[in-house]
């Protein structure tokens, strides 16, 4: 791995590291009775109301339609993804000091993977909240309705329309992992084109 | 025969005619001229858009404060002062009952005169507003983050609180002067030693601290009716004026018998020199009980103090304080124009609007040009002190407010208009008619430093034809009139509550911004909170008995009570447990003898119920909170006395499972 091929692996895992720290997801309610909106913001190890009381609020509002509330210590995802994001920052770093490329191909697929697993858990979460409502004691009951917000884009959901979108933390995280797709491009064309200057450099 | 019919036709035809013409000749009133030209669109706010000042009108004899938005006249808040409100349970719910409090008892009425924003550097800040009480002399401080009357301070030594609660220019103090001159201390005499035996006082009120208004010290005064008073600022920072009538000192048919005298006085009082006398003892301690009554901001519950004593300092022994300036004739309102130069007066019976100098006055008192000395206080001359006088401006000037563009405008009753004239060359420039009897009128920041001199107010004490009538009593009419260019455009009528007397108004962006949208529910210290559902419940101290409950939508919790006794005086603490903006619960239960209770989001709010016969009682909520707000309700048993109903409340299945949350972190 060259220097600049190090620099971008070294960029890309700080950009990791400072998304453990910034929400990932955002998701925003807006109702008639609620033209200023409720909003909700994932990050790696909570769930909290984009302002002080949103969740409060909004579990209140759940109530009517049977839904769990949304309690994040009960969330057993968020003790770990906070591991694994800083995890795989750190690795970033390491792999970047030693330099070894396929370091970077197996970063990249661990970030893949992760990135993958994460979604797919995110999706099944708000599956579930959306979907395993309490109908014995739901006070609105609409037959077959369901209320997972969408991953991305809007949904009306009742009264309320939610809309979602990746956050500042899933922002860095692309770029990170765009920036781990440079390094190993770089690298590659490094390898392929330079081993002569290389010879002369020795 | 022939000639003669057609003579007479002639003749016939011709009275006809001139009657008519007698008949259009007639002069009518001219009542209803029309606003002109782009009116409309000048006070439209369309829906969702936001006014663009903040008005404050006083409620007069409903005791309140009414606030709407200019310019569109729309009302948007009837904030509760001075008057028991049972739309919102405020002086009827035992947290705010102390606020009531006075030396003559629980006082649950006052006229409400003079609203009077706090100042920053003699400009309008946005913190608080004060408001005075007239019938049984009170300052009010109403906080403009919640819109709420947070304090209450009784005026001891004083009748008739109306020269109150003008502000200094940094709210260090706010006055309030005796309207009626009473014997001080008040005691038993014949009314007609009035002029042995009746004073006068200023008061000035420590007004910079919240929760903290004191009495700082009060100025004993010859026994005329102070009237209005108005602070100085800029070269005149540190001066206070009041007017005075009633100078012949009459106790009865003041209509007639304290009209006499060509010149009444405005009292120039150098304040600072009396913080001097003040800090050098020569105040005496005289006595004076008042009581001081204030919200505690964590527990929402309102308190209350009994004080004693005030520092009363005499003019005559403290030279300097007080001098009088002779005022034509009877004088009501006394404004400082915004450079602090000029002195307005408003003479009731004048025929001259007389404008004294600030300059002239330092100048005067250096020269000793004094006329007389009355009880220790030198009365200037007129003549020395005069800088101006604004010639046939109208029959009955009240009160003066400033554009801050060189110009003043007068309202004046009789003459029913308001009248815009030049400061420095005395000249009426423009006139308009307002409709009907004009008292106070308003610029925003008219009074100040600043002024905002977009719009004018005005403030009318008769209304009759202006709008569908209502019977005998109409509704009193404030008028929206644009000053912003040479002529007075009228733009709007509209309707207000109570009488307002004075009002004042400040830009709203200097206010929305600092809203309070719901109390913190962890920040909540009343004694009675419940913060979730499983902290609710009923207790038995004796004959009392205490029921906690919450209310969220749509729900209270507990709902049931059972084991309340016929004779027992129950209290019902219900908080709102929302943390939500404008998310109101009320609470109601039948045949009880006080108002609902309206809960703001985080609050906690106890209304006591004394229930009479057995039975079973449901209360409600009153607020229409949420789509099953129809659902929120409960019931109360109550049982005859000795029964051996057991004292208990129902737990929900949300208050079980977080009873039962509770117990496996204690585990």
């Amino acid at each position: 791995m060259t220097k600049i091929s190090r620099l971008l692996l070294a960029l890309a895992s700080g950009l990791t590291l400072i998304a453990v720290n910034l929400p990932l997801w955002r998701v925003r309610l807006i109702a008639p009775q609620y033209p200023e909106g409720l909003g909700m913001e994932i990050r790696a190890h909570t769930v909290r109301g984009a302002t002080e009381h949103d969740l409060r609020s909004i579990n209140a509002l759940n109530h009517y339609i049977g839904m769990k509330p949304i309690e994040p210590d009960a969330i057993p995802e968020l003790r770990f993804i906070p591991w694994l994001i800083g995890g795989l920052g750190l690795a970033g770093v390491i792999v970047a000091a030693i330099g070894h490329r396929r370091g970077v191909i197996a970063w990249l697929s661990a970030f893949a993977l992760l990135g993958a697993v994460g979604l797919w858990d995110f999706h099944r979460w708000e599956f579930e909240y959306g979907h395993d409502l309490d109908l014995e004691h739901a006070i609105i009951k609409v037959p077959g309705m369901t209320y997972q917000p969408p991953i991305i884009g809007s949904k009306q959901l009742l009264n309320f329309t939610a809309t979602s979108w990746p956050s500042s933390g899933s922002v860095l995280l692309g770029a990170a992992f765009l920036l781990g797709v440079a390094a190993l491009v770089v690298a590659q064309r490094r390898v392929v084109e330079k081993p002569r200057s290389l010879e002369h450099a020795a | 025969m022939k000639i003669s019919v057609q003579r007479s036709l002639l003749a016939g035809a011709a009275s006809l005619g001139v009657i008519a013409l007698i008949y259009a000749c007639t002069p009518r009133a001219t009542t209803r001229s029309l606003a002109v030209g782009d009116a409309a669109s000048r006070v439209y706010v369309p829906p969702g858009s936001y006014d663009e000042y903040y008005a404050f009108l006083s409620g007069g004899y409903s005791g309140q404060v009414a606030v709407y938005g200019l310019p569109s006249g729309r009302l948007l808040k009837v904030i509760p002062v001075f008057s028991q409100f049972p739309e919102d349970g405020y002086g009827y719910n035992e947290d705010s009952k102390p606020l009531f409090q006075t030396t003559y008892g629980f006082n649950p009425w006052d006229d409400s005169h003079h609203p009077e924003l706090s100042m920053t550097d003699g400009v309008p800040d946005g913190r608080w507003l004060f408001i005075n009480a007239n019938n049984t002399p009170r300052i009010a401080r109403i906080d403009l983050t919640r819109f709420e009357t947070d304090e209450i301070i009784q005026i001891p030594n004083s009748a008739g609180g109306h020269a109150s609660p003008f502000t200094t220019p940094d709210s260090k103090y706010v006055v309030s002067a005796t309207r009626f001159s009473v014997p001080i201390p008040n005691t038993d005499v014949p009314i007609d030693s009035y002029k042995q035996n009746f004073k006068g006082t200023l008061s000035f009120i420590t007004a910079d601290q919240p929760g903290k208004m004191d009495i700082a010290f009060q100025i004993l005064m010859p026994g005329y009716d102070y009237d209005l008073g108005h602070a100085g600022k800029g070269p005149s920072n540190g001066w206070f004026f009041f007017t005075s009538y009633n100078s012949e000192q009459a106790n009865t048919k003041l209509e007639e018998n304290a009209s006499q005298n060509d010149k009444d006085f405005i009292a120039a009082v150098n304040y600072k020199r009396a913080e001097e006398c003040v800090a050098q003892g020569k105040a005496k301690a005289a006595p004076g009980e008042y009581f001081h009554n204030w919200v505690d901001s964590g527990s929402r519950l309102a308190k209350s103090e009994k004080k004693s004593g005030v520092k009363l300092l005499s003019p005559s022994d403290c030279e300097g304080v007080v001098y009088y300036l002779p005022t034509p004739k009877s004088p009501h309102g006394v404004d400082v124009d915004p450079t602090g130069e000029y002195i307005v007066a408003g003479g009731k019976l004048a025929t001259v609007i007389p404008v004294h100098s600030f300059t002239k006055l330092q100048k005067a008192i250096a020269s000793k040009a004094f006329d007389k000395v009355i009880d220790g206080i030198p009365v200037l001359n007129y003549d020395a002190v005069m800088a101006g006088e604004v010639q046939k401006p109208g029959l009955g000037p009240l009160h003066t407010e400033f554009d801050g563009k060189g110009y003043a405008y007068t309202s004046f009753f009789i003459s029913s208009e308001v009248v815009k004239w030049k400061l420095g060359t005395w000249e009426v420039v423009d006139r308009i008619p307002t409709y009907y009897s004009i008292g106070h009128l308003m610029i925003p920041g008219g009074d100040s430093k600043k002024p905002w001199g977009k719009y004018l107010v005005a403030m009318n004490k008769i209304t009759k034809d202006r709008y569908l009538p209502t019977g005998p009593e109409m509704a009193q009419s404030a008028q929206l009139i644009d000053i912003s260019g040479d002529k007075m455009k009228l733009l709007l009528d509209f309707p207000t509550i109570g009488e307002p007397h004075y009002a004042q108004a400040i830009p709203a962006s200097l206010i929305k911004e600092k809203q309070v949208k719901y109390y913190q529910l962890t920040a909540n210290t009343n004694p009675w909170v419940t913060r979730s559902e499983s902290e609710g419940g009923i207790t038995r101290t004796g004959k009392r008995v205490d029921v906690k409950m919450i209310a969220i939508r749509s729900h209270f919790a507990p709902d049931n009570f059972e084991g309340v006794q016929v004779g027992d005086t129950v209290v019902f603490h219900v908080t709102n447990i929302e943390q939500d903006w404008d998310i109101l619960h009320g609470f109601a239960v039948l045949g009880m003898n006080t108002s609902e209770l309206i809960l703001q989001p985080g609050e906690t709010r106890s209304l006591m119920w004394l229930p009479k016969t057995p039975g079973v009682f449901p209360f409600y909520c009153t607020d229409f909170c949420s789509a099953l707000h129809q659902e929120m309700q409960g019931y109360i048993r109550v049982s005859p006395a000795g029964s051996n109903v057991k004292l208990v409340a129902n737990v929900s299945k949300k208050a079980q499972a977080q009873l039962a949350g509770d117990a496996a972190k204690q585990r």
